[in-house]
């Protein structure tokens, strides 16, 4: 070990007598680490090219279905469609990023450096799912603000027309917050079963695509019921289902799916699916942190 | 105040392996030692110190609190080492030590201020901005022991810090913790199953086999008059060592060696001046130091 030459005054170990924060702030601390991991802030280059190539290409939508908007004055796609017709970069995006999140921690081993710190078991993955689920909120959201600015500022409606543009985004930005609960909640938990970040990465996509062939099956089946229940099999499909249910029109008479008067059952399946992954998901780390 | 204390303290995973069986004990702060073979349970009984494993039965105190129901008190005031790898490989020392710290509860500020220091402490200087992955294990164990003590803990509990290093870098560790143990005012206890590296730093030495207690002591009651003399000469050996006995010298056989124990430093005469006197050839005369693996290796037939 070489000694530095440099001039180091040693001025010996000095015991800390300040404040130390309670369960909130470190939670908080937590959840901003993770939401800054989801976009490669403070990481290298390489884990920052994923998420802005991603957060570039939803941006660019958004701007090209606001001039096209405010030049030919022909709506593209609606705030709500925005989220709909993005779902399968919020797949990719999730299929990367919450590998980063939590996978990453297994494989280094980091985690008793965590769960031997004071915060509770269970903060450190409700932590991680929080910061998930507001970096695609943020990913679907953003954009939709950008089309909402373009849309309500060059409208000339005035403020009449300002108030009804946002009417349109508050519906989108819930709906945005639907997708995001249900794809970081299924993705976080998928990507926290094992620390090889391309297994977990794989089995994000499949469990997200892979699915969507049964919804196909089930929806030629020769039942109506059959049919219009198909859209519970996989997760984007039961997402836009609910969205077709909530929002109806503002999704457009085209993207409707035919789900008859089952609605409420795809809303009650959202919940249950989201609440039965952070169950698991809670379970999962309880049985790590004792490792 | 005692630092740590158990009191029967047992801890049975399921399928009936036992990790820890009856172990009571209690230690006062300082630096304290734990040996014992691999699978002794001393891992296990350091996550029972954390309160990240439950004791099957028994108690146990850790800076007068109960791990068991006061966890996150104790963990605000324990640093923890662990034994294997756990460091992510693309972020900076200083980064992931001031992220544990402020997981540790630290302010923003003083995470990254205290993590400078902790790091410097363990002497990670420019480099603490490089990528950890591209340290050596040397660097990593110092990048271990740096997160431990971010927080400036009271107790230290340091699972195998030596692992994988090479014989300098093993006694660099080890000056490491001899100097957080008694220049911090940070209590450490040392895992190892290399008694012969703890006791070199400790205060205290407990040794458990098997989950059970062999012995738990300070390191001087230990080792104390127990200082003896070799002597080797190439021949008559039974005439010296009648020769000694007559004198009044505690004399053992130690193959081709004679033991003697040292009493002061009139020994040395007493046993020179019989060498000189029966006129036989002297090879060597030494002070040795018994280590404590000899008082345990003298113990363990007993367990067996």
């Amino acid at each position: 070990m070489p000694e530095p030459t440099g001039v180091i005054h040693d001025i010996g170990y000095q015991r800390y007598t300040g404040p130390r924060l309670g369960r909130r702030a470190v939670f908080g601390a937590l959840y901003l680490h993770g939401l800054r991991t989801a976009f490669g802030l403070g990481r290298s280059a390489k884990a920052k090219i994923f998420p802005w190539l991603v957060v570039g290409i939803v941006t660019l939508v958004a701007a090209a279905a606001t001039a096209v908007r405010s030049q030919i004055g022909e709506v593209v796609m609606t705030y709500a469609q925005f989220a709909d017709n993005m779902s399968w970069l919020v797949i990719f995006f999730v299929a990367v990023v919450a590998p980063e999140l939590v996978s990453r921690d297994l494989l280094s081993g980091v985690l008793p450096l965590y769960f031997s710190r004071p915060l509770p078991r269970s903060d450190y993955p409700v932590a991680k799912l929080l910061a998930l689920a507001t970096a695609l909120w943020l990913l679907l959201g953003g954009p939709q603000l950008v089309m909402f600015l373009g849309a309500a500022f060059t409208g000339g409606d005035g403020m009449r027309g300002v108030w009804n543009e946002l009417l349109d985004l508050l519906p989108g930005l819930l709906y945005a917050g639907l997708w995001a609960a249900v794809f970081a909640s299924v993705g976080l938990l998928v990507a926290s079963l094992t620390g090889k970040r391309a297994f977990a990465a794989g089995g994000i996509v499949a469990v997200f695509l892979m699915t969507t062939p049964i919804v196909g099956v089930l929806s030629i089946m020769p039942s109506q019921t059959i049919n219009e229940l198909a859209f519970l099999a996989s997760p984007s499909t039961l997402v836009g289902s609910v969205g077709a249910w909530a929002l109806g029109d503002l999704l457009g008479p085209q993207a409707s799916v035919p789900i008859g008067g089952f609605g409420p059952v795809y809303a009650v399946a959202a919940v249950l699916l989201v609440a039965g992954c952070v169950a698991l998901l809670l379970q999962r780390y309880r049985k790590v942190a004792a490792r | 105040m005692t630092l740590i204390a158990t009191e029967s303290l047992t801890k049975t995973y399921g399928g009936g392996v036992t990790a820890l069986a009856d172990l009571t004990v209690a230690v006062e702060p300082g630096i304290i030692g734990l040996v014992g073979a691999n699978g002794a349970g001393k891992s296990t009984l350091i996550k029972i110190l954390l309160g990240l494993l439950a004791p099957t039965s028994g108690r146990v105190r850790v800076l007068g609190l109960d791990p068991t129901t006061d966890s996150a008190q104790v963990r605000a005031r324990v640093g923890y080492m662990p034994e294997h790898d756990a460091l992510p490989p693309d972020l900076s020392a200083a980064e992931l030590v001031t992220h544990l710290g402020r997981v540790s509860g630290l302010p923003r500020t003083v995470a990254r201020e205290r993590a400078s220091e902790a790091l410097r402490h363990v002497g990670l200087y420019e480099e603490r901005y490089r990528p950890v992955g591209g340290y050596s294990t040397g660097m990593k164990q110092r990048v271990k022991l740096a997160q431990a003590l971010v927080h400036d803990p009271d107790l230290l509990l340091l699972d195998e810090p030596t692992n994988g290093l090479d014989p300098a870098g093993r006694d660099a560790m080890l000056a490491l913790v001899h100097r957080i143990g008694t220049e911090f005012g940070i209590s450490v206890l040392v895992c190892s199953h290399l008694l012969g590296e703890v006791e070199r730093i400790c205060d205290t030495l407990v040794a458990i086999d098997g989950g059970r207690l062999l012995r738990a002591d300070h390191i001087s009651a230990m080792t104390s008059a127990i200082d003896v003399l070799a002597v080797e000469v190439s021949e008559g050996i039974e005439d010296l060592a009648a020769r000694l006995a007559a004198l009044d010298l505690p004399v053992r056989r130690d193959g081709r060696l004679l033991l003697v124990e040292l009493v002061d430093d009139a020994t040395y005469d007493l046993i020179l001046g019989a060498v000189a006197e029966l006129d036989l050839p002297l090879h060597r005369l030494d002070q040795r130091r018994h280590r404590v693996a000899e008082l345990f290796a003298t113990r363990e037939p007993s367990h067996a």
